[in-house]
């Protein structure tokens, strides 16, 4: 069962070295994708989930960051024990990152189609021995799945010709240009007028529904996993603190801080907020001993206080990471 | 009675940002804000909805006096706030304050928040008592004293606009402008800001202006909301009557749109309509009906001719040929 | 309870404590700290720690003339006897007093130009400041320097008077940029909507922000400040025999190459040496006064 997943991360541990001290950011993160399975991956300011995406794709400036523990399997091989050569094919192949700000993304100095034949040549098909042709080729299949008009003549464009919306979707067809089987989009389309991202997002879903690609989205927008994904995690200072399926998770959730996130989203239905969780998120360097969440906990236990609370399976796919839900647990 | 705290008349911003041609020197116009009135009235808040380049932004500016209005004009209590030679009164600098959508810019990172928050005490009082008043300000918002000596590099998204409205208040202002105050913060971060600002509004009368791409949050805020669309209100109401019963194609739209999280929710949005095509600049203002080339309703009329605001329920105003109940 | 005055100064400390901490990750920035101070000391205590001060002004002693290093004259003497090291020593306070003041001269107007031109960026203020500035950057700097000195009397205030009068543009556009930046920031738009006068937007809000360009680029400066003063005394414009300058030392010491290398050899090292110094001093200021890390 295991090895059906694309994407493995078992128990990841990053520290940062920094004036003070080190920051122990990642603390044992657990996460998987499947095959052509879109998983929604939601969390708030430092929460580490960035962290955790660059680990994966092993762009962590090394210092100060660290590695100090955990296993990232890409396809059944660990990534963190890869060595650069083996890691250029991970990336070509297998993944693509898909950012949050494709203003910043693209090269101004370099057109579409340059941009985009780099995506198609360093990729799966481009191990191919791919003629320049087959490369444009591909690069305008892509932009056409992307529903992007005149790709023909899009290829000639800069990026500075063309507006927000259409940029993301350039990006998002250089990820889908080489055939890649995980894509990492990091709050696609948050940049963007509601009206655009809903465009974007309901692409995204289109293609990879299409193309049986996996998806890991990004966001700290729980309206947007809802829309999107199969399977959500919720993170919390350096650990995943709750997963189910995307319905499951909307309609009960568990851990207390997904509740209160969930409470403090502003309804459609009117009434007034919710008035957030009480305290900040931890600091790193001296984080919370026990359940890093405790401190902002009002249903908070001694045990709590002592130990890390870990993944507890409460139903189907549902798992939370708290002591007041350990009782529930279901056959393993 | 409650007063028409502030009234704008017709009002319009353009900007001219080049020329166009060699022997005709034709300036390129952008028109930001394209004639839209609107009032506010004493203690409420209105909300002006808005994508990009829809002018909402610029409304805040020039209502706080960033700009001067091309035409139009601008009443505060009932006078035009701009005197002889167009020039605004001065003493208007107090009685509205602006807080900025971004926190990480709208404080100097050289100055400890006891300066920031100071300065405008400063300004419009004496120095007696400054400490105590600061700690005053700092309190208001739910700040603890020792972060008078921190600077702003040290706070986080959400206390960096904490410390942005204590400034705001510093001067006693009865009108404030929140542009997309929440809108670079987490959720949990918003809710205690929007609580505060709602708080704050209770205890001391204020107006506010709201200012917000997000409509789930423009449903917890105001009490009547206007939306923009390149330069002009397409639809004016009172929030329920807005978020229950919307006219205009744009809105509809919109509200269709946006990601909820329930599906009671869902059950409250419109029928899906989907957008077709980017949103246009505001410097080619599409003619007539300046959405006609994306509204899935158009017609002819609607690219010759200009849809003037009409009345479609007491006190709810749309601008549409093709306006119907969603 | 604690009181805001332990607060105030627990908070100072930490500052420096990171402030130290951003400075020396590099160890090259360490090196250049070390070389400035030990230059700087060397410079003001030169009567008291070189070994013959009075060779540092007219003095002869043609018995031990062009003496190699050895222990008595560990960098060996000129061709009138007087000892290498000393005059060094001296030299250094020349080099130091060049870039000291030339920067006091040229930094102040440099930058307030600067913010004004910037700030009223559009406008006929920073046209006129801005081309002002083109017309002095226009002529290559060393030339500039050598004209104005070989109209005036050749020394070393004049050579000082050279080097600023070609050095300040640089200060001008420094900032200029910065400042036509910064203005549009909110936290300026802010004051600017209080009411705040010019004098307090242009110091307290744009100038602040400003600060570790201009502190990093005076430290790079004081490098090359001195380079160049070392140049014109090497071409005789500048400080004049006897003076120990180092340029003039190294001009001097030229004529006798290869065979009496060290007359020439140790003032050039002593030019690197100093020159490496702040260079290296600079780049930790960048790295220390660089933007904020989250």
């Amino acid at each position: 069962m295991e090895n059906d997943l694309l994407l493995n991360i078992k128990d990841l541990r990053v520290n940062f070295d920094v004036f003070g001290g080190t920051l122990k950011v990642l603390d044992g993160v657990n996460f998987t994708v499947s095959s052509g399975e879109k998983v929604g991956l939601v969390g708030e300011t430092g929460c580490g989930k960035t962290t955790t995406m660059k680990a994966v794709l092993r762009v962590l400036p090394m210092p100060p960051a660290r590695i100090t523990g955990g296993e990232i399997l890409f396809k059944g091989r660990d990534i963190l024990q890869m060595t650069s050569r083996e890691l250029g094919q991970v990336r070509g192949e297998g993944m693509a990152m898909v950012f949050q700000d494709p203003t910043a993304a693209l090269n101004p100095v370099f057109t579409i189609g340059e941009q985009m034949d780099a995506a198609v040549k360093y990729s799966a098909a481009g191990d191919k021995r791919l003629s320049g042709k087959e490369i444009r080729k591909r690069a305008v299949e892509a932009l056409k799945e992307v529903a992007l008009p005149d790709p023909e003549r899009l290829l000639k464009n800069y990026p500075f010709q063309l507006s927000g919306g259409m940029r993301q979707r350039v990006c998002i067809a250089m990820a889908v240009a080489g055939d890649r089987e995980l894509i990492i989009a990091d709050e696609p389309g948050t940049s963007l007028d509601v009206s655009i991202q809903d465009q974007i997002l309901r692409l995204l879903r289109g293609l990879t529904d299409k193309l049986n690609t996996s998806i890991v989205l990004i966001t700290h927008t729980l309206g947007v996993v809802r829309e999107l994904a199969d399977r959500v995690y919720v993170m919390y200072a350096g650990n995943m603190v709750e997963v189910a399926p995307t319905k499951e998770l909307f309609s009960r959730a568990l851990h207390p801080y997904t509740v209160g996130l969930m409470a403090a989203v502003p309804k459609l239905t009117g009434g007034g907020i919710a008035n957030g969780i009480p305290g900040r998120i931890p600091d790193y360097l001296n984080p919370p001993v026990g359940c890093r969440f405790h401190p902002r906990c009002d249903q908070a236990m001694e045990v709590c206080r002592l130990e890390k609370p870990r993944f507890y399976r409460v139903s189907e796919d549902h798992d939370v990471a708290c002591f007041l839900h350990a009782g529930e647990e279901t056959g393993r | 009675m409650t007063i028409d705290l502030l009234t704008v008349t017709d009002l319009k911003k353009h900007f001219i940002i080049g020329q166009k041609g060699i022997l005709d020197r034709e300036p390129i116009r952008v028109k930001a804000v394209d004639g839209i009135s609107f009032a506010v009235r004493e203690g409420e808040t209105f909300g002006l909805v808005g994508e990009s380049g829809s002018g909402k932004s610029t409304v805040a500016y020039t209502v706080v006096g960033m700009y001067q209005p091309t035409e139009g004009d601008i009443a505060f209590r009932g006078q035009s706030m701009y005197g002889r030679g167009r020039k605004r009164r001065s003493d208007l600098r107090k009685e509205i304050q602006i807080v900025f959508q971004d926190p990480g810019s709208s404080l100097n990172p050289r100055r400890t928040i006891k300066d920031i928050v100071g300065f405008p005490l400063r300004l419009y009082g004496s120095n007696e008592d400054l400490q105590t008043r600061i700690l005053e300000l700092l309190q208001m918002v739910e700040l603890p004293a020792d972060y008078m000596h921190k600077y702003p590099q040290m706070l986080g998204g959400g206390e960096k606009q904490m410390v942005a409205i204590a400034r705001a208040l510093a001067t006693n202002p009865s009108f404030m402008i929140l542009d997309e105050p929440t809108s670079a913060l987490d959720v949990s971060i918003q809710a205690k800001i929007i609580n505060l600002l709602l708080r704050l509004q209770r205890e001391f009368r204020l107006s506010y202006l709201f200012i917000t791409h997000d409509l789930s949050l423009m449903r917890n805020v105001a009490s009547r909301v206007a939306i923009m669309y390149l330069g002009r209100i397409c639809e004016i109401a009172d929030a329920a009557e807005f978020f229950r019963n919307p006219y205009h194609p744009y809105t509809q739209m919109l509200l269709s749109s946006i990601p909820v999280v329930s599906d009671e929710e869902e059950q409250l949005k419109p029928k899906k309509i989907t957008s077709r095509g980017e949103i246009p600049s505001p410097v080619n203002v599409p003619s007539g009906c300046s959405f006609h080339p994306r509204c899935p309703r158009s017609k002819d009329i609607c690219s010759r001719e200009d849809p003037a605001l009409v009345e479609v329920e007491p006190g709810h105003t749309v601008s549409c040929h093709q306006s119907s109940q969603g | 309870m604690v009181s805001a005055k332990a607060l105030v100064s627990a908070q100072r400390r930490e500052d420096l404590q990171r402030s130290w901490y951003k400075f020396s990750r590099n160890r090259l920035s360490i090196v250049g700290l070390s070389t400035v101070l030990l230059v700087t000391f060397l410079a003001v205590f030169a009567p008291l720690v070189a070994p013959y001060p009075e060779h540092a002004s007219a003095f002869v002693d043609f018995a031990n003339a062009s003496r190699s290093p050895c222990p008595t004259y560990p960098f060996g003497t000129d061709v009138v006897g007087r000892d290498i090291m000393s005059r060094i020593f001296f030299g250094f306070r020349f080099s130091l007093v060049m870039g000291v003041v030339v920067l006091s001269l040229v930094v102040p107007p440099g930058v307030i130009l600067g913010l004004v031109a910037g700030y009223y960026q559009g406008t006929w203020l920073d046209t006129v400041i801005m081309r002002t500035t083109d017309i002095f950057l226009a002529v290559p700097p060393l030339v500039l320097a050598l004209a104005i000195c070989s109209v005036l009397t050749p020394n070393l205030f004049n050579a000082m008077i050279a080097v600023s009068l070609m050095w300040w543009p640089w200060y001008c556009r420094l900032v200029y940029g910065l400042a036509s930046t910064l203005r549009s920031e909110f936290f300026v738009v802010s004051a600017e909507l209080l009411g705040a006068s010019k004098f307090h937007i242009l110091f307290r809000e744009i100038l602040a922000n400003c600060v570790s360009p201009i502190f990093t680029k005076i430290s790079l400066d004081m490098g090359w400040v001195i380079l160049i003063g070392a140049s014109l005394s090497f071409v005789g414009l500048g400080a004049q025999p006897p003076t120990p300058d180092l340029g003039t030392m190294v001009a001097d010491g030229s004529k006798y190459l290869p065979d009496q290398w060290w007359i020439a050899v140790f003032p050039a090292l002593a030019i690197v040496l100093v020159v490496l110094g702040f260079n290296l001093l600079g780049d930790g200021l960048r790295d220390m006064l660089g933007a904020e890390e989250v």
